[in-house]
């Protein structure tokens, strides 16, 4: 090689070694950069290994995806034809056929309000908002008819659209009720406040399947004598104040983190107390506590599934319910991880949401 | 020009008085809670009333006469309503806390594997966070359940751990012991050592505060509490018969069984709590300044001492609250056993001997006031913690 000299800062650049570049620089860096760390990349490899390959030909590659009876079915792989063979059991439940384009369309206009509530930069937001305003009435109109629909009663409903009536109305309903509990537990007046703490620790302090019980079999002694009330309704109810008592004690840390200089100053630009809350407290309480909200929300969609124990067909317990079908014995794991993937799917949308409006509203401390 | 306080109409200037306004408002509350209350209590003694039920615990001491198949005391058909409550209540308490155990144990690991700096771990530990957090928990029990019911063996085909351990889909069958007559001594010891530790490790400490000489605390420790115990278990001549459960027929005989039921709850409690604790172990330990460790490590401290003394001592902080209202979460998800037919306390007392007395109002009455003990005591023991816990501060 010759040897070569350049004036200073006319030396053309070299390429970066080669150790610091590339899939190897990245691969050393990640999986192998100690001899601990290269032992449980081994270890994670082979248990990836163990547990993947198999899962896949059992999935995919064994499966079977037509066939009227379990015997149709691969003995070593999935039989989802089972999944396809029920799919209008799964969505609509027991809701009459030819009325099921109801069904659909209260879904396709909850899309269309939960749109305008969700993101703000939709045309014609300010009418999607009145509409979505209204949804709650329509929605109910829809599902279960009157006023010039057929009737459809509430014990016909299940699958999909069950978990999305209770979890929507849970949603809705127990955010109001939440906010209200949370200032009543802050409230400086004993009895309500008293009353706010007995409530909340309570609901917190017993399961939602108990609290279901109750509502399946005790509610009516506590209603005027002769009078009814739809099941589903009653769900409804329970599921609400539950997951309203969580959403107070979310927004109670939420009014606790603001430092009290807000309440004061408000109050000495000359607010009263709702005025107060509605402007300056809420509106940064309820910015800190969206994670908790959302995760609270997440939580009672979950929770839907527990309508099962009092005899409520959710897509679980359609599942349930086919599992012990002779025709398709033994087939829970598939019908299982298919009602998995569906709440996957929504709970993970949820919480993605909860990260983009966090970053959306976290205008207080950017530089 | 009027201004509210100097209204004339008395009502309203009591209005527009702060403290008045608040006695107001709080009569009013309480007029309308105690009106509430008494309207459905009211509904209800009249509706018991009508259909000729009362209020009566009396049930509680009739037979029951149902089987429950997992009974750590003893229980038969004969028992009474209230012993079925009892062996729920402890068939709850047992899944309670070993899935607590096995929640923080997976939860801590999930959390350290997900700050780890190895690429594929994190990955690992991410993905199973993300897919046991958006899977409700009950669908993971019925899936374990029915896993261990369909893919498991029949007894005759069981997996055979050294012809003592079978695992088949009636369960996970091994040994148990029969305690012999001289085994009281081994559990004296057991006591002993235990109570020696307990002092040891205060004299250990008050020896370092003094002088600052340390001693090997755990080591002695571990060896009073285990390695006596153990030597003099074997100097008596092992006074613990084993009763190893073999295939007769189609089923085991002998030895004990742990149920499917048991199984596919305790490990779905601990699988979907463990991944919240992940989360909470992970964001503990992220809230510790990184200087915390540097400021350590210059003043010479040891790797392990670091972590030991200042990392984790303030990431426990951080960490506490939340985990607390994840046992909680456990404690009170245990519930979901129903599904799958393990006998807890709902599916006893709430759940049979409801349907068999027809007393609904004195059976939910029990098992809420039951959640509510768990839950207080559970809440109050980590609030005691927490209190140690915490930052003394001026």
């Amino acid at each position: 090689m010759t040897k070569q000299n350049f004036a200073p800062g006319t030396h053309p650049s070299l390429p970066p070694p080669h150790s610091t570049i590339g899939l190897i620089h990245w691969l050393r860096t990640n999986l192998f950069s100690s001899v601990s760390n290269s032992v449980v990349t081994l270890v994670s490899i082979y248990a990836l290994y163990l547990a993947i390959p198999p899962a896949i030909s059992w999935l995919f590659i064994d499966a079977t995806y037509v066939g009227e009876t379990r015997k149709d079915c691969a003995a070593d792989g999935a039989c989802l034809a089972f999944i396809g063979e029920r799919f209008n059991l799964f969505v609509y439940g027991f809701y009459p056929d030819e009325l099921q384009w109801r069904v659909n369309l209260a879904a396709i206009l909850l899309v269309v309000a939960s749109a305008a509530v969700l993101w703000d930069n939709i045309p014609a937001r300010k009418h999607m908002l009145r509409f979505a305003l209204l949804y709650p009435f329509i929605g109910a109109w829809l599902l279960s008819g009157g006023f010039g629909l057929e009737p459809v009663g509430t014990h016909l409903f299940g699958g999909l659209m069950l978990t999305l009536t209770i979890g929507v109305t849970g949603i809705v309903c127990s955010l109001p009720l939440g906010i209200l509990l949370a200032l009543g537990r802050q409230s400086n007046l004993p009895i309500i406040k008293y009353f706010c703490i007995g409530f909340i620790e309570f609901i917190r302090g017993v399961p939602l399947i108990t609290l279901l019980f109750v509502a399946s079999t005790m509610l009516s002694y506590f209603l005027p004598p002769g009078s009814t009330f739809d099941l589903l309704l009653r769900v409804l109810i329970m599921v609400t104040l539950f997951s309203s008592a969580y959403i107070a004690e979310v927004i109670r840390g939420g009014l606790q983190a603001l430092p009290k200089g807000q309440l004061e100053a408000a109050e000495s630009l000359g607010l009263n107390y709702s005025q107060a809350m509605r402007f300056i407290i809420l509106p940064q309480a309820l910015k800190i506590s969206i994670p908790g909200i959302v995760n609270t929300f997440i939580g009672l969609y979950k929770d839907t599934t527990l309508v099962i124990v009092i005899g409520l067909l959710d897509p679980l317990g359609i599942g349930r319910a086919s599992v012990a079908d002779s025709a398709w014995l033994g087939l829970s794991t598939e019908v299982y991880l298919f009602v998995a993937v569906f709440f996957f799917i929504s709970c993970f949308g949820m919480a993605r949401y909860s990260l983009y409006l966090e970053n959306k509203l976290n205008t207080g401390h950017k530089r | 020009m009027s201004t509210p306080t100097s209204s004339t109409n008395p009502l309203l200037r009591a209005w527009y008085d702060k403290e008045t306004r608040s006695v107001i408002v709080q009569i009013i509350a309480a007029a309308l809670i105690i009106s509430f209350f008494s309207y459905i209590i009211n509904n209800a003694v009249v509706n018991l009333a009508s259909i000729g039920k009362d209020i009566d615990f009396g049930f509680l001491w009739q037979n029951a006469s149902y089987d429950i198949n997992q009974h750590l005391i003893p229980y038969t058909s004969t028992s009474s309503h209230f012993e079925a409550m009892i062996v729920g209540l402890i068939n709850t308490l047992l899944v309670a806390v070993a899935g607590i155990l096995l929640a923080t144990i997976l939860g801590f690991i999930l959390g350290v594997m997900r700050l780890s700096n190895n690429w594929l771990t994190q990955k690992i530990s991410y993905v199973y966070i993300e897919y046991v957090r958006n899977v409700p928990l009950l669908l993971h029990i019925l899936l374990l359940h029915g896993l261990i019911i369909n893919a498991l063996p029949r007894p005759k085909g069981s997996h055979n751990f050294g012809d003592t351990f079978f695992l088949n889909n009636r369960g996970f069958q091994m040994p148990s012991p029969e305690f012999q007559s001289l085994f009281w001594v081994v559990g004296a010891f057991i006591v002993a050592g235990i109570a020696f530790a307990w002092w040891f490790s205060r004299y250990a400490q008050s020896v370092q505060d003094n002088t600052g000489k340390t001693f090997p605390v755990a080591i002695i420790n571990i060896g009073a509490i285990v390695l006596l115990p153990l030597v003099v278990y074997f100097v008596l001549g092992s006074p613990i018969e084993w009763d190893v459960p073999a295939l007769k027929g189609f089923n085991f005989k002998g030895g004990m069984v742990v149920r499917p039921e048991f199984i596919a709850l305790w490990l779905a409690l601990s699988f979907y709590t463990a991944a919240f604790i992940g989360e909470i172990v992970r964001a503990g330990i992220v809230a510790i300044n990184h200087g915390q460790t540097e400021a350590a490590l210059a003043l010479g401290v040891s790797n392990s001492q670091t972590l030991k003394l200042v990392v984790i001592p303030q990431a426990l902080r951080v960490i506490i609250p939340p985990l607390t209202s994840q046992y909680l979460n456990l404690a009170k998800n245990s519930s979901l056993a129903l599904a799958i037919g393990y006998m807890d306390v709902v599916a006893t007392i709430g759940g049979i001997s409801l349907n068999q007395t027809g007393r609904e109002m004195e059976c939910m009455l029990i098992v809420m006031g039951i959640y509510l003990v768990i839950s207080l005591l559970i809440s109050s023991g980590m609030n005691w913690y927490n209190n140690r816990m915490q930052l003394v501060e001026r």
